[in-house]
């Protein structure tokens, strides 16, 4: 049995975790949703096909991630949700949209279909809008301001070109000849967007946040911070080379665009959670305020212990089964 | 204008509706799938595997409709209901948890696989995934179903400064209610799921579709129907029963009882008026309800007027419990009337398969009828003596909830449409679609935008309904 303030420490991380396995999974997914051409069905249907067997579990850590917000952090849950309402709202029709797109484009009648494709895209998009939305609106503290609308916008667009930067990468890897060559070229140009997005949503935070540039700017802090937006810029870089040599040779390394992605976003979500780290909700609630009780708490986390490692498990086992470049969309 | 409690409920009452009835069908639809595709393993005759084909394409659209309204729910608690995570979310919290943790993300995963993962890995395994997502989405219902009982029959727990701690999990997750609501539900699942299949296979047969398949899938589903609708009125009389010792408010609103009575009749019809508290134009078979919850004619069955301003709204409670429990013995007559037919004769006269087409959605109906029973019978409360849905109402700007409300009700309207026309367009693509199938081999499937699939498509579309 652990105590409260442990269990505050331990549903943080797992919270985390699961934030940070959306944000890539479904990510790349709601990338690749973004970047669906409208005038080439072959294409659309062959990137379709390549987060096909994935795109349900991958939302799925959304609803771990607000489960284990609403379970262990009730408190913290109703003051964003509250505060983030119309947004959430937004992207859950945008979710929706998409998630059903993604089924009625196979199967609806053939005049239909163009619709449902553009329905896919534009719910990815909503989606994408709003979760960068709503991430700048909870890192501003719910700041109602005009500069806070704007940083929130901007954090939106951020957002929106990192998906669309792993989306494209995935592709790289996932796809071959004129579809792979198309995809490397927009990773690249993704890639600079989600580079000046993210340097500016951070620097913008150090402005907005002056206890939050006092962590990161004093003295041991800074020794193991300060690596982080650097190797950060250096992975983008080193992605950006990879992304010219594959242009020439598309048939080594093109997994390794996607590699990178999924380091960069880790870092950043790692810079992100130390800024903001003991808050549950910025400068408002602290986890250790926000904790559930602990009889709730440890009973699930005997559960989580056993179960959080089966699920990584077979999820591996799931992205084994489908190694490899994409074939035509069949299903069953 | 309305407020915002208001708004919350019909919003809560719109999104859970919606969900539910995509569970309902593929909870037990996967078990038929993977009865098929067993069947298929063990004799080799590829119309086991035509009717798995058939199937799992609605199973798949339909899970996805599942998922989204699924997603939206999780989100329900926290926006809407925020006093219900702050009371009784101690207990709520980690079976919502438990459901993610050992359902959902095992459904999802596996999904992929049965899907699509048909040529990629052995058939034992394809097999094996069809199973565990059945699994799967049982156990989202095992655990889903124990919360939704909980709050009709708490136990296990104490109250500390205001809020709930559980004490004993096991007395919380196999409350008093959850055995016989979960057995209800899984049998109501596969009642829809049956009648769904036979009436599509109907369809199929009407529109002159020749093969084997949908003769072979119409007699499974109504052999399953044959067993599982007696089935289904007996557990709901043992349902009953249970309800009658924990929530006999309820009990009384359901059967129309006011006053009291020893010897209650059971009514076919009333109006219930709860300004005179007295029913209208009765229409009953004396001492039958007595007998049915009692099992003695002269048995007392406590009265509304007992429980004034305790008990939920009389009319829609007493009105649903009719709606579903006439379903159900109809249900019992067209699948007994139906299987003897095709027994003796082996096919079935066209007005039969046009009942069978009818009642393709008549699960659905049932389905939403007995919760509304549930649910409404609980009223006021959300969880019975513990928490009024009042008290755990947001204070959400009022026009925002509207908002909401009204882009749900536009886009669940819009997929209502979308998915029962696709089912279908997709019924009627399967009457084509097959005999090409079967001229090249049974050529896998016709990818999605080849010039098959076009001409198919055309032909499809210029028959109307
Ligand atoms: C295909 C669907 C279906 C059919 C044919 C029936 N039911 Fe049902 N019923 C349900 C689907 C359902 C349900 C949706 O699954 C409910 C709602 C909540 C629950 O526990 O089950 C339900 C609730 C429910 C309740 C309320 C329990 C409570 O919450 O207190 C009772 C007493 C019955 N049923 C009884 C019956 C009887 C006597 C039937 C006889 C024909 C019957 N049901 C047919
Ligand atoms: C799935 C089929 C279900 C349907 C069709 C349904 C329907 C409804 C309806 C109509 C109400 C409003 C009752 C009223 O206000 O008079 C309601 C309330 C509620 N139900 Fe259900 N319900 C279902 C299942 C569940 C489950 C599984 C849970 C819990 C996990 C649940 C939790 C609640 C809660 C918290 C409320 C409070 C809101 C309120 O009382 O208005 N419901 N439900
Ligand atoms: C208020 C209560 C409910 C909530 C919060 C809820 C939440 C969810 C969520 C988040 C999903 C998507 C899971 C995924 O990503 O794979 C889902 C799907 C599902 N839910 Fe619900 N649900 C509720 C009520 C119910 C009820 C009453 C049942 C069954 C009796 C049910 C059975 C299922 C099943 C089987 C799925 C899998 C998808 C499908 O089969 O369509 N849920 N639900």
């Amino acid at each position: 049995m652990f105590d409260q303030d442990t269990l505050a420490v331990i549903f943080v991380g797992l919270m985390g975790l699961s934030v940070l396995m959306y944000a890539i999974l479904d990510g790349y997914d709601l990338g690749v949703g973004m970047l669906l051409p409208t005038n080439n069905p072959e294409h659309a249907d062959i990137m379709v096909a390549s987060i096909g067997p994935f795109w349900d579990a991958n939302e799925t850590w959304l609803v771990l991630a607000i489960g284990l917000l609403l379970i262990a952090f009730p408190a913290a849950h109703s003051l964003t949700l509250k505060a983030l309402y119309l947004p959430a709202t937004f992207m859950l029709i945008g979710l929706i949209l998409r998630g059903v797109a993604f089924d009625f484009r196979a199967k609806a009648s053939f005049s239909h279909r163009p619709t449902w494709n553009k329905l896919f895209k534009l719910g990815s998009l909503l989606a994408a809008l709003t979760q960068g939305y709503m991430l700048g609106m909870y890192v501003n503290g719910f700041d109602t301001s005009l500069s806070g609308y704007l940083f929130a916008l901007l954090s939106a667009i951020g957002v929106s070109c990192a998906y669309c930067f792993i989306g494209a990468t995935w592709l790289v890897m996932k796809t071959e000849g004129e579809l792979q060559l198309k995809s490397i070229k927009i990773a690249k140009r993704t890639l600079v967007i989600a580079f000046i997005g993210i340097a500016t949503v951070s620097a913008t935070n150090l402005l907005f946040n002056p206890e939050i540039y006092v962590k990161w700017f004093t003295f041991p802090n800074i020794l193991f911070l300060m690596p982080i937006p650097i190797v950060c810029a250096a992975l983008f870089a080193i992605a950006f080379m990879l992304l010219n040599r594959l242009q020439k040779d598309p048939h080594t390394g093109a997994g390794l665009p996607f590699l990178l992605c999924i380091l960069i976003f880790t870092l950043s979500f790692a810079g992100l959670g130390f800024s903001f780290f003991p808050y549950i909700v910025p400068n408002q609630l602290t986890i250790w305020q926000a904790v559930a009780a602990p009889e709730a708490l440890n009973f699930l986390m005997y559960g989580a212990v056993i179960v959080i490692p089966t699920i990584l498990m077979y999820t591996a086992y799931s992205y084994r089964v489908f190694w490899g470049k994409v074939q035509e969309l069949r299903y069953h | 204008m309305l407020d915002t409690f208001l708004l919350s409920r019909i919003q809560f009452a719109t999104n859970i509706s919606f969900h539910i009835l995509f569970p309902t069908i593929t909870i037990a639809l996967c078990w038929f799938l993977l009865f098929f595709k067993i069947r298929f393993d063990q004799t080799a005759d590829p119309i086991w595997m035509r009717a798995y084909r058939f199937w799992v394409k609605i199973f798949a659209l339909t899970f996805a409709l599942g998922v989204v309204s699924g997603i939206t729910m999780s989100f329900q608690f926290g926006t809407n209901w925020p006093g219900f995570m702050e009371k009784v979310g101690n207990v709520a919290g980690p079976l919502l948890g438990y459901e993610v943790l050992t359902a959902f993300f095992l459904e999802a995963t596996f999904l992929g696989i049965m899907l699509f993962g048909i040529k990629r890995v052995p058939p034992k395994i394809h097999t094996l995934a069809t199973a565990i997502v059945a699994f799967g989405t049982t156990m989202s219902a095992f655990w889903i179903l124990s919360l939704n009982s909980w709050m009709q029959t708490p136990t296990g727990f104490e109250i500390r400064d205001g809020v709930v701690i559980p004490t004993d999990w096991f007395a919380i997750i196999f409350n008093p209610s959850f055995p016989y609501r979960f057995f209800h539900v899984l049998v109501a699942s596969a009642i829809t799921a049956s009648f769904l299949i036979a009436g599509i296979s109907a369809y199929r047969l009407l529109r002159g579709d020749n093969k084997r398949a949908p003769k072979m899938t119409l007699k499974v589903a109504l052999t399953a129907a044959v067993i599982l609708t007696p089935l289904q009125a007996f557990i709901g009389d043992l349902h009953g029963l249970n309800t009658l010792e924990h929530q006999p408010q309820k009990i009384a609103a359901m059967e129309g009882v006011w006053e009291t009575e020893k010897g209650a009749p059971l009514l076919l019809f009333a109006i219930p008026d709860e300004e005179t508290r007295s029913n209208h134009f009765e229409i009953g078979i004396p001492n039958l309800a007595s007998l049915i919850l009692t099992h003695d004619a002269d048995g007392e069955i406590k009265g509304l007027n007992e429980f004034v301003g305790k008990h939920p709204p009389v009319k829609p409670v007493f009105y649903s419990f009719r709606v579903m429990v006439g379903l159900g013995l109809f249900m019992i007559l067209v699948a007994w009337v139906t299987r003897i037919t095709l027994f003796k004769r082996n096919e079935l006269p066209p007005w039969m398969l046009k009942v069978l087409v009818a009642m393709s959605f008549s699960g659905w109906i049932a389905t939403l009828a007995g919760w509304y029973v549930t649910e409404i019978g609980r009223q006021p409360y959300i969880v019975s003596g513990v928490l009024t849905a009042k008290e755990a109402a947001t204070d959400i700007a009022p026009e925002n909830v509207a908002l909401s409300l009204a882009l749900y009700s536009i886009v669940y309207f819009g997929l209502l449409c979308a998915y029962l026309h696709t089912i279908f367009v997709m019924a009627r693509r399967a009457v084509e679609i097959e005999e090409i199938s079967d001229k090249e081999n049974q050529a896998d499937n016709i990818l999605l935008n080849s010039t098959v699939t076009k001409n198919l498509d055309n032909k499809v579309e210029n028959t109307d309904v």
